[in-house]
């Protein structure tokens, strides 16, 4: 009597989704067109130093000073002042109609103070929607205010060289306090692009043969559900390995990202992660009637990943219950693991806190898509 | 040799009882009950929508029925498919195989399934004998439906099973082909394999050694297929001469006469009631120009009477 599972059935499996894979030419291109486009797209983003960006000055004070340190700001290209609003509310506006991206406010009395040795305040309001564009000008906002102020008075400030600075910037992020770095968008990205692309993958993998009718005749075959997942699986454990290279190479290139840790627990943890999300697709369509309903539903778990995962907004920031969803979101952990290791050079032990979420989520949705595997037609 | 197929060999090779088959509201098998015998070609028939597809799927387990028992191949039809996939060779009446995939590509994909040796070897000599060697690298989704089908039957094949199963295996297929086809059914059976098949062809139900006809999810009757016609009970005129034409309207129109139906140059004409059907009949009995024979009813009367009948019951 033979029972048991096969590796050759398994192979058998795994061979025929190669073939058909490598055939299915579309598929094939978006597999490494979605990496290449995205981190094309996210470092024009980032990597575009923005300049001329519109904004409001409201000079309350209209001494020399205030006027050096508009100059300045003028001079320095990363600001255009478009607009002198009389009231913070006007300029507020303008900011939310997308008119402008900062508003410097001068206060009244700034000359004075500063000739005092007083510090004034100066507010700089920034529309940090997209953080890239707001942070080169706030990051040069202090070195912009000190050179012009020297330039202007050198003699009357000389005992204010050495000192601290002459004038307390203030600056407000509108829109998104916390601002998204650099750093984040590469293992964010991968996380993203990852998920994205391996759970549609497997989500098609048993609708499209009920769709094409060959279930049938995979059905009237002795495959054991276990097999027919690891053999649909396990091909697309290989696109994975290759998206990942291509965003690895291509964020080395274009921002010059930091590899402070181990390769090999990369290499790990990325498994774990594209298995994870693999199989999330194989239960997909063991739900789902058609190929339609399965990408739905790969969207549907999407959107979580992408919002409350740490990707969008900072993942300490999020109300509770978005908290909650996230640490059950694979992308979540992945993200922080990836950051660890790229970033911080965190070892395994560092990580494990976020190492086995994945591997219990490994084993529960294989354990849902087996018992959700239908084994007829019915 | 396992003692489960020693067992097979006394034992019917399909022997179930009582399956149903529900689709929500409505009964698609009602009560099946087959037996076949080892070595048997036993011919499935039944009109368009009459649960054919849904019993066979059922014997080879690929649909979980409602109600009923048996076996196949010795085991259980409901617990133990995985078993009894391994020895069945399923031909779906819908093209299945893989339409991205060469020719070879899919035989090769079928041998690994089933774990065959000398798999290069196998699939070559299948590829020979369908005589698509030569087109081994063209995908099967370009093949044409006669092709696809002589395909599909040789990828079914391919495992040498005990029992096939075969939807409509030569629809579409030409002539030539059915006959080798059915040579190689012949064959089969002779060396012990059994094969349960679904038609619409009449003269491929008359090659059969069994039929079983099945009409809105009921078995109307079964038996060796010389004997199925003599079971109904129909009698039937043949008659050769001029004015077929007219003369076919006039007696559809006459009671007695059930079904009239043309073979060639002849007409036959039938009915269930043998005095009856002599009684319509008569007044054209002496027509100097035409020449009536009695004649043993065929199955396609047979059929269409069984049907007639079907339609009065549900009417
Ligand atoms: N998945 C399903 N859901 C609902 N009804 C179904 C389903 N599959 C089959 N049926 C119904 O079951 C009945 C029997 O279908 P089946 O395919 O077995 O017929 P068949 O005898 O093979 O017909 P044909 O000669 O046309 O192939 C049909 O009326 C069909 O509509
Ligand atoms: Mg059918």
């Amino acid at each position: 009597m033979k029972s048991g599972y096969s590796l050759a059935r398994i192979s058998a499996i795994l061979t025929k989704e190669f073939i058909q894979m490598r055939r299915d030419r579309m598929t094939f291109a978006m597999m490494i067109g979605i990496p290449i486009l995205q981190l094309i797209l996210f470092s024009f983003a980032i990597n575009s130093d923005p300049r001329h960006l519109p904004s409001a000055i409201i000079d309350r004070d209209h001494s020399a000073f205030s006027r050096a340190v508009v100059t300045a700001f003028a001079n320095s290209t990363y600001v255009d002042f478009v607009m002198a609003p009389q009231t913070p509310e006007e300029a507020e506006k303008a900011m939310l109609a997308g008119q402008i991206n900062f508003i410097f406010e001068i206060p009244e009395h700034f000359g004075r103070d500063i000739a005092r040795g007083g510090r004034p305040q100066m507010l700089i309001i920034a529309d940090a929607t997209d953080p890239s564009a707001a942070s080169g000008a706030l990051a040069a906002a202090g070195e912009i205010i000190n050179t012009g102020l020297a330039r202007e008075f050198s003699s009357a400030l000389a005992g204010l060289a050495t000192g601290p600075p002459p004038v307390d910037v203030v600056l407000q992020r509108r829109y998104n306090p916390a601002g998204i770095t650099q750093y984040n968008i590469i293992p964010g990205l991968l996380g993203i692009i990852l998920t994205m692309t391996m759970t549609l993958m497997t989500a098609v993998a048993l609708t499209r043969e009920t769709e094409r009718g060959t279930m049938e005749n995979l059905l009237a075959m002795p495959a054991r559900p276990l097999e027919v997942m690891i053999g649909k699986v396990l091909p697309y454990v290989l696109v994975g390995y290759i998206q990942i290279i291509v965003v690895l190479n291509a964020g080395q290139m274009l921002f010059d990202i930091p590899f402070e840790g181990s390769r090999l627990l990369f290499f790990w943890v990325s498994t774990l992660y594209i298995v994870a999300n693999l199989l999330i697709g194989f239960l997909f369509s063991t739900v789902a009637r058609t190929q339609m309903q399965a990408m739905q539903m790969m969207v549907f778990l999407l959107l979580p990943q992408i919002l409350l995962s740490g990707f969008m907004f900072p993942f300490r920031g999020m109300p509770g219950w978005a908290q909650a969803i996230g640490e059950v979101l694979p992308a979540t952990h992945y993200m922080r693991l990836v950051r660890g290791i790229m970033l911080k050079g965190s070892t395994r032990f560092d990580l494990i806190a976020d190492i086995w979420p994945l591997i219990a989520l490994i084993v529960v949705i294989s354990a849902l898509a087996l018992l959700r595997y239908r084994r007829t037609l019915d | 040799m396992t003692p489960q197929s020693t067992r097979a060999e006394q034992t019917p090779v399909i022997d179930v009882r009582g399956l149903t088959k529900i689709y929500g509201q409505r009964t698609v098998v009602d009560h099946f009950d087959l037996l076949v015998p080892k070595g048997a070609v036993y011919g499935f028939l039944g009109p368009n929508g009459s649960g054919k597809t849904t019993t066979l799927r059922m014997i080879c387990g690929l649909l979980k029925p409602e109600g009923g028992a048996g076996t196949c191949l010795g085991w259980d039809v409901i617990e133990q498919s995985d078993r009894i996939k391994t020895q069945v060779g399923y031909m779906t009446q819908r093209f299945s195989l893989w339409e991205d995939l060469t020719i070879a590509e899919n035989l090769d994909f079928v041998a690994r399934m089933y774990g065959l040796d000398n798999r290069k070897d196998r699939v070559k000599r299948a590829l020979k004998s369908l005589g698509l060697y030569e087109r081994k690298n063209q995908l099967a989704g370009t093949l044409s439906g006669g092709w696809k089908q002589r395909l599909a039957l040789s990828a079914c094949m391919l495992h040498e099973p005990k029992l096939l199963l075969l939807d409509e295996p030569t629809a579409g297929v030409d002539p030539k082909a059915r006959r080798e086809f059915w040579e190689t059914i012949h064959d089969l059976s002779d060396q012990g394999v059994t094969i349960l098949v679904s038609t619409h062809y009449m003269d491929e139900a008359v090659q059969c050694d069994f039929i079983a006809y099945i009409a809105y999810g009921k078995k109307l009757i079964d038996g060796p297929s010389g004997e199925i016609a003599s079971k109904i009970g129909l009698s039937t005129w043949k008659v050769e001469g001029p004015g077929l034409g007219a003369l076919s309207k006039a007696l559809k129109a006459t009671p007695g006469v059930e079904q009239v139906a043309r073979f060639g140059t002849s007409l036959h004409v039938s009915g269930p009631d043998q005095i009856a059907l002599e009684a319509a009949i008569a007044p054209w009995r002496d027509h100097k120009e035409l020449v009536w024979t009695p004649i043993t009813s065929g199955l396609e009367e047979a059929f269409i009477h069984l049907m007639k009948e079907v339609k009065d019951n549900f009417a």
